[in-house]
């Protein structure tokens, strides 16, 4: 009960956020209803048990990344540029309701057949579940390469970030 | 999950007293701030409200709560309007895994003398202190000024500089208790029969210099440097919101001290440890010990210029709360036994090695100061006024 | 599970009802008589030139790209702090080790490689 209250909750709240980012003229704003979007997606992790996901979820998505798009609208300062043109964009708007339409057909067709094929009365949850020693067991037992993987990854993108920002100094 | 009305009502007293308690010990903090920074400065400090001066914070709450509030002329207005409480909000939250005892047993039940024990704890105060930035950085940017959003924008860049050694410094007495819930660490220090100051000193202090950074407080109070910014990112704030700006400045010192308190220095635990009511009192003892500690580094130290603040951020914490990692972690796989006895003593050479290097590169930049004559403003060529 | 954070959450109801009772009543205590003089920016005085709102510098932008890298390394370390028990249990303690002691080597590369080309220098 407690869950269906939380999901239509948090969902909806979700749903709204989202819908405002793209309709919201000021990019400041946008960027604040995607953060409020990604805490109600967090919340909804935990409601899922997975919780180390939604410690991630806040602490790379709302907390890194999105004051990371914050900066670089200040940066540029292009919340003024876009509140006084018209949407340099416009001829995209077709294509873009197009792909999102798609996008929604392709969710709700894997939602309704994953929701077939759910078993009835539902399962009980393996202990521990979504726990970060999980996790943490599962990377590096089972996923040690594409977890070494990931630091060559994350190495290329601190190597990009310095070429890009110090290239002209 | 039965809906369970006991349950629920349990819940909000926990939570009300817990809050309340939080709400009362800030006027206490601002009171004892400004009387140990005056004992410092052989000053008096506040002593005309009530006696020795204890009602001071009142006096200043009412006074904030009937000042005019001022909207500038082009500040973005609902920005500018939830800026204090996003900021005050996540502080407050954070404290709900601080656990100031064990359990209680109440009206025939077992009540846990924390908000809640979330398996995640550690994650979880991460998490949630990574959002403190958006109210400055959003104060700052709502406002349309420019020292707020200089402020704004400086602070924001050292928080999430000092977010990574003290993330870091925290996975140390995760290795050693093999667990991210809070209560969890304090039981396995009790287990250990030892403090996680001692095997994991570097650790604390690591800790604790990010504490002081995220916390906006000399010597790191940069975004607030009155002399170069007025009062940085809360320039435009008055009234009420002013006052919440405030609030979250200290709610926050509380709470990475609590942190500390418990993740280092044992929690509630004491002599006469298993007697339920003391434990709130160690468990405020150790707290104002360090909060004192917060007040007192703020009266000695001057504040450090903003190159040497990222220098000591990413060229000296970062690499030794990785260092504290990697041979606490190596430790505590290789041990044939506990790992705690052998990184007490790993821990004094830890020490030595991040004393070592502190001198080092502190005197390597007094050798080449950085920006030479740009020093005194190195914020000139943040605008590029030609845009 | 479940019912520790429904604890979160009322604390957090709290949290949030505070601040916003507390604006609210501000609200009806306190004067208003705005004057144009009064809601002007404040730059000591000075009458300001343009709004605040201009490009500035990418010095604070590099950090945050690096925190970033960084964060994620965080959170990746954090799982395997908490398996290396179960690890060294399992007599797979030194394997584990290793495993986390390249990663955060290739990472720790990254930081030296930034560092002497100058990126996380202030200037």
């Amino acid at each position: 009960m407690g869950e269906l209250i939380a999901f239509v909750v948090l969902g909806a709240i979700a749903v709204a956020a989202g819908i405002a980012v793209v309709v919201v003229r000021n990019p400041v704003h946008s960027a604040l209803f995607l953060v409020v979007n990604f805490f109600c997606l967090a919340v909804l992790f935990l409601v899922l048990s997975a919780e180390f996901v939604a410690a991630l979820q806040v602490l790379v998505y709302a907390g890194a990344i999105m004051v990371l798009f914050l900066f670089v609208i200040m940066l540029l300062n292009v919340a003024g540029v876009f509140e006084s043109q018209r949407d340099p964009l416009r001829s995209q708007r077709g294509l873009a309701v197009c792909l999102g339409l798609g996008l929604l057909a392709e969710v709700l067709a894997i939602a309704v057949s994953g929701a077939a094929r759910l078993p009835s009365g539902g399962g009980t949850l393996p202990q521990d579940f979504g726990s970060p020693t999980l996790v943490g067991l599962l990377l590096y037992s089972q996923y040690v390469f594409p977890f070494e993987a990931v630091s060559v990854l994350l190495l290329i993108a601190m190597v990009g970030v310095v070429v890009l920002t110090k290239r002209s100094v | 999950m039965p809906f369970d009305v006991t349950e629920l009502v349990i819940a909000i007293v926990k939570a009300l007293v817990v809050f309340v308690a939080l709400l009362s010990i800030v006027p206490v903090l601002i009171w004892m701030e400004r009387k140990v920074i005056a004992d410092i400065q052989i000053r008096i400090g506040p002593n005309r409200a009530g006696p020795f001066g204890l009602l001071q914070p009142l006096a200043d709450a009412i006074k904030l709560i009937f000042k005019e509030n001022i909207i500038t002329q082009g500040a973005d207005k609902v920005v500018y309007f939830f800026a204090p409480a996003v900021s005050m909000v996540p502080a407050i939250i954070t404290f709900a895994v601080v656990p100031f005892g064990d359990t209680a047993h109440i009206l025939g039940r077992k009540v846990l003398l924390q908000v809640a024990d979330v398996n995640i704890g550690i994650l979880y105060i991460l998490a949630l202190s990574s959002l403190g930035v958006y109210g400055i950085v959003l104060a700052g940017w709502s406002s349309n000024n420019k020292y707020s959003l200089l402020g704004g924008v400086r602070s924001s860049a050292q928080m999430i500089s000092y977010e990574l050694p003290l993330g870091l410094a925290l996975v140390g007495p995760v290795l050693l208790s093999g667990s991210l819930s809070l209560r969890e660490m304090i039981n396995a220090q009790g287990r250990a029969g030892v403090w996680f100051i001692v095997p994991q000193f570097l650790a604390f202090a690591v800790y604790l210099i990010s504490g002081f950074a995220e916390t906006n407080r000399a010597p790191f109070d940069l975004p607030e440097a009155e002399q170069e910014l007025t009062a940085g990112y809360h320039t435009e704030y008055s009234s009420f919101r002013f006052a919440l700006f405030y609030m979250a400045e200290y709610v926050n010192m509380v709470t990475v001290g609590a942190v500390a308190t418990t993740i280092f220095l044992g929690g509630w635990r004491g002599p006469f440890g298993n007697i339920v009511i003391l434990q709130p009192v160690w468990f405020l003892v150790k707290l104002f010990a360090i909060l004192y500690f917060f007040i007192w580094v703020r009266g000695t130290l001057p504040r450090l210029r903003y190159d040497k603040l990222m220098k000591l951020g990413w060229k000296v914490l970062l690499p030794l709360a990785l260092l504290n990692l990697m041979v606490t972690a190596t430790v505590k796989a290789l041990a044939p036994q506990s790992a705690i006895p052998i990184m007490s003593v790993l821990s004094l050479v830890l020490v030595a090695i991040g004393v070592i290097a502190l001198t080092i590169i502190s005197a390597r930049s007094t050798r080449t100061p950085a920006s030479g004559l740009r020093e005194p403003s190195a914020e000139g060529a943040f605008y590029t006024w030609e845009s | 599970m479940a019912g520790n954070y429904g604890y979160v959450a009322v604390f957090a109801i709290v949290g949030v009802a505070f601040a916003v009772i507390s604006l609210v009543m501000s609200w009806f205590l306190r004067p208003h008589n705005p004057s144009g003089e009064k809601l002007a920016t404040y730059e000591c005085g000075e009458v300001p030139v343009g709004p605040a709102w201009r490009q500035f510098r990418v010095g604070y932008y590099i950090y945050l790209l690096a925190f970033v890298i960084f964060d994620v390394e965080v959170l990746f370390v954090i799982p395997w702090a908490l398996a290396l028990r179960n690890l060294k249990g399992q007599g797979l303690g030194l394997f584990a080790v290793v495993d986390g002691a390249i990663f955060i080597a290739v990472l720790a590369a990254g930081l030296l490689y930034a560092w002497k080309k100058g990126a996380l220098k202030w200037e």
